[in-house]
């Protein structure tokens, strides 16, 4: 893939290899409310970025866009030089691009290991003994390799949500969305996944997170975003957006979840 | 010319049964990819295809079983086929089991969440994949007991297959009863059958219910 862009244009070949996510102009409606307003969001290869703001303000339908669970009715959306349009491009985003949501949504009848197993023999028709030590290697890596024979319900939230981001990780994906990771957990269990978070962004992945967990923003974070009412107000690095936001709206948000 | 009703007699009801068993299984089996293909696109996200499904359910759900079984059999002469009671009560009673089952079964794959689609197409299996291994071995769990509870009922409405003639518990019945003149008798035997059949039926029913109600319990 970086070979071929370098036969473009010579103005800005690099860039577009290094943006993971580009939004350009993303309206998306439900019904006659509008949820998103022109969003436009570029984010480079690496880059962690903290979305925060009001239930409502549309932060989660954000994410939701860029693996098209939630379909834009206008804007363009392009993940890894692919443009997310058409049947094929759809499925090629989806490969990489990994998702973990609020409700864990592991799937209750299968054990961790086959959670594990199942996408990448489905979808990336890898064998069983490859899936098994990719899924394996994984769950070591989120600390809970023990736990494999198990069963979803066995496990507490915070295992859970470390196994749906092993089972997101053996994808192999190149993009990682987290929607409100940590928000159905009980308190002692926010530091694993949080822990679990931090290990991936050390690593270099690219992640959009939204979250209100704003000491993640502080230390992990390269740029956070605020919405309200659908629309980014506020996009800064964590001591400028923290110390200096510059939007009202921004100030007040802070000032009641601090 | 009145028979006495003896041993022979009572065979001839008590065989007639297989002909009963074998209007319901296949009706269950008919009716279950049936069943399947309605709830599938009832559920699907084409607004076509869901439209045409839910016409379909309820033109079977709002006519009589009987008038079914008439369309069918008188149609076939009409269509030009040989006039055949088996295989018009077949039709009949598997488009009927497709459209009840269908529904119960639509039911099934909306109650499980949202969230385990969604993650399965995050994921990037396709609706075959996301289907096959992750929604349907979910709803088929919560399918069992209402699926064991219809099937009680079909097998009590392939009764009603006599009426075009086609010589099954009921219609054997109704033969034996014109020649021995026992009426009371006969169809006690009769009802006693199918309760043979119906009651373990029902009870497997009640024990999964209670079965999957515990397993389904948080």
């Amino acid at each position: 893939m970086a070979n071929s862009s370098m036969n473009g244009k010579t103005d800005t070949p690099r860039r577009d290899v290094d943006v993971a996510v580009r939004m350009e102009g993303v309206d998306k409606w439900y019904g006659t409310f509008q949820a998103l307003k022109d969003i436009t969001l570029t984010v480079a290869g690496g880059e962690r970025i903290v979305i925060c703001g009001p239930s409502g303000s549309g932060k989660s339908t954000l994410i939701r866009c860029i693996n098209q669970l939630e379909v834009i009715q206008k804007g363009r959306i392009t993940v890894d030089g692919i443009e997310l349009s058409g049947r094929k491009n759809i499925d090629a985003i989806r490969h990489e691009v990994g998702m973990v949501f609020q409700q864990f949504n592991l799937f209750p009848h299968m054990t961790v290991l086959q959670n594990c197993m199942l996408a990448p023999m489905k979808v990336r028709r890898a064998s069983r003994a490859e899936a098994e030590a990719t899924a394996r290697r994984y769950l070591e890596r989120v600390h809970i390799p023990e736990q494999a024979e198990k069963y979803p319900a066995q496990l507490s939230g915070g295992q859970q949500q470390r196994v749906a981001i092993a089972r997101a990780l053996c994808m192999n994906p190149k993009v990682m969305l987290f929607d409100e990771p940590t928000s159905a957990l009980d308190p002692e269990m926010v530091k694993e996944v949080l822990d679990t978070m931090i290990d991936l962004a050390n690593e270099g992945m690219t992640m959009l997170v939204v979250t209100h967990e704003m000491n993640f923003a502080r230390s992990v974070a390269d740029r956070v975003i605020f919405m309200d009412r659908g629309e980014i107000v506020e996009m800064a690095p964590p001591e400028e957006f923290f110390n200096n936001p510059t939007h009202e709206r921004t100030r007040a948000f802070l000032g009641q979840i601090s | 010319m009145i028979r006495p009703f003896g041993w022979n007699e009572f065979e001839l009801i008590l065989f007639a049964v297989r002909w009963t068993i074998v209007l319901a299984v296949m009706a269950f089996v008919g009716g279950g990819i049936g069943g399947l293909i309605v709830a599938l696109l009832r559920t699907s996200d084409s607004r076509v295809l869901r439209v045409a499904t839910i016409a379909f359910i309820r033109v079977f759900q709002g006519t009589p079983l009987l008038m079914q079984l008439f369309l069918a059999y008188f149609g076939m002469t009409i269509l030009g086929f040989s006039v055949n009671p088996l295989v018009a009560a077949m039709v009949a009673l598997t488009a009927h089991a497709s459209a009840y089952l269908g529904e119960i079964w639509r039911g099934c794959i909306e109650a499980v969440p949202s969230g385990q689609s969604e993650a399965a197409t995050a994921l990037g299996l396709r609706y075959f994949n996301r289907m096959r291994c992750v929604v349907l071995p979910q709803a088929a769990r919560i399918a069992v007991p209402p699926t064991v509870g219809f099937l009680v009922q079909l097998l009590k409405e392939t009764s009603l297959a006599s009426i075009i003639g086609f010589v099954e518990l009921t219609r054997q019945a109704q033969i034996i009863d014109s020649v021995t003149f026992r009426p009371f008798l006969v169809f006690s035997i009769v009802a006693a059958i199918y309760f043979a059949m119906c009651w373990p039926l029902s009870l497997a029913a009640r024990r999964l219910e209670r079965k999957f109600a515990q397993a389904t319990a948080r």
